[in-house]
């Protein structure tokens, strides 16, 4: 009998984990006792954090894009399609463009998350952000036009892909402003939902001195509920309103609607044990990157990892014997401080981020990841 | 056993995530409830005790209760 392992997604965790499991499994797979099918609603996978780099007219959108065909095995079916249907009692899919459905033995949700700017009135309309191609195109015709005035970072929702990148961005704007010979007459003010900086108390504690130090203004217990784009204002829960002349704002996140509909979770994200990545609600489902509720970033990093434990727990249940390999909460970022700095911070559910001191150093190092990331996509760093 | 006899409009079970999870689960709730809902927070994290009457300060929104009295702390906010 031949088993049979859908992977929902092909960005990072979902790439890297068809990678693996054709590497593990070659011979299952050549044999014809194992088929891994790898669905994709687009046929370029999209490395998400060139973005960042676009607004300040570092990088375009295609820096980002490669075709999924020439980075997964030849041993993965790969189909370009869309899941409408999970059906995790009968273990099937439905598929947008079919053929039929497609029944599984083992399913994983790499289905990562999308944007829900709706959410927050007048967003769409008065904000743009750098989570999406279409995001960061319009910020960088925002900003090159800025010359004077307030610009703004609003963190709304969270939580959002890549947490560190609100910092990055008001301490690139800061560096770009200042070497454009522009800051001075521009103002630069972050919010953010809760008390401090940034979720994890130990990169808040760091982060603060820096952006006192740089002149940029901080609203925090700032939760935006309304953006008038007439006026320029964004107005808080907390009944704060700060006017802006360019708004970037990280918009409420969701995950798919399948996921959510199937009972897998809230919101598209899929509950799950956060060491062995199961889902809580379906037997033989797992879930990783972005989609899965482990409570640690939404970062290509957390996928990376996610999807080789992912790929140890199949190979072991495939051959018959105990899945041992867990998640331990690893999570790697670079971040960058200004145009040609960047820090850097790795920890897991025990071990606290410690940042270490911003370097140029680290800055290339970023960049240097950024262009070997493909390699990681194809499995083989 | 609770003790409070509030009745919710609504409870986010945040048990097991990590600070600021709770907090931020609360919020996204009240962005969708009507004025005069009674949201029910459940958290067992202690750092939930000082995130949601901090928040809850800054607005309009009422704390009504926190029961302490069980395994996970119980937090009753009222939407203004």
């Amino acid at each position: 009998m031949t088993d049979r392992i859908a992977i929902l997604g092909g960005g990072t965790g979902g790439a890297v984990l068809a990678n693996n499991l054709a590497e593990r499994l070659r011979p299952e797979i050549d044999a014809g006792d194992v088929e891994v099918t790898l669905i994709n609603d687009d046929p370029d996978h999209v490395y998400k954090p060139i973005w960042l780099y676009v607004p300040f007219g570092k990088r375009e959108p295609a820096d980002a894009r490669r075709p999924l065909q020439s980075l997964v095995d030849d041993r993965i079916d790969l189909r370009i399609d869309r899941v409408t249907r999970i059906d995790t009692d009968g273990k099937r899919l439905e598929l947008r463009d079919g053929p039929g459905s497609l029944a599984y033995d083992y399913l994983v949700a790499a289905t990562g998350s999308t944007l829900a700017p709706t959410e927050i009135p007048g967003l769409e309309e008065g904000g743009h952000d750098y989570y999406s191609e279409s995001g960061s195109l319009a910020l960088r015709d925002d900003l090159l036009s800025m010359t004077e005035g307030h610009l703004v970072l609003s963190v709304i929702g969270t939580p959002h892909m890549c947490p560190a990148a609100p910092l990055e961005f008001v301490f690139m704007a800061d560096d770009w402003l200042r070497e454009r010979g522009l800051r001075e007459d521009v103002d630069i003010t972050y919010t953010y939902p809760i008390q401090r900086v940034h979720g994890n108390p130990h990169i808040a504690e760091w982060a603060e001195p820096i952006m006192d130090e740089r002149g940029i203004d901080v609203e925090t217990f700032f939760n935006a509920d309304a953006i008038d784009p007439e006026a320029g204002t964004v107005t808080s829960m907390e009944g704060t309103e700060i006017d802006y002349d360019v708004l970037a704002a990280i918009p409420p996140h969701r995950g798919v609607d399948v996921v959510e509909e199937a009972g897998l979770g809230e919101r598209g994200w899929v509950d799950v044990n956060k060491h062995t990545l199961e889902a809580d609600e379906a037997e033989d489902v797992y879930a990783l990157g972005d989609a899965a509720t482990t409570g640690v970033p939404k970062a290509g990093s957390v996928a990376h990892y996610q999807a080789g434990v992912v790929a140890q727990r199949l190979e072991s249940e495939i051959r018959g014997r105990p899945a041992t390999e867990t998640y331990d909460g690893k999570t790697l970022c670079f971040i960058e401080t200004g145009m040609d700095s960047a820090s850097y911070v790795e920890f897991d559910y025990e071990n606290p981020p410690s940042p270490a001191p911003p370097s140029e150093k680290l800055h290339w190092s970023k960049l240097a990841y950024n262009e070997s990331y493909w390699l990681t996509a194809r499995g083989l760093l | 056993m609770p003790t409070t006899d509030i009745e919710p409009t609504d409870t986010v079970d945040a048990r097991g995530a990590a600070c600021p999870g709770p907090l931020m689960d609360l919020i996204s709730r009240v962005r969708g409830a009507e004025s005069g809902d009674v949201i029910r927070l459940l958290s067992d994290n202690d750092q939930s005790l000082t995130d949601v009457s901090e928040w809850v300060d800054e607005t309009d929104n009422e704390l009504l209760a926190v029961d302490e009295s069980g395994d996970e702390y119980e937090f009753y906010v009222e939407v203004a």
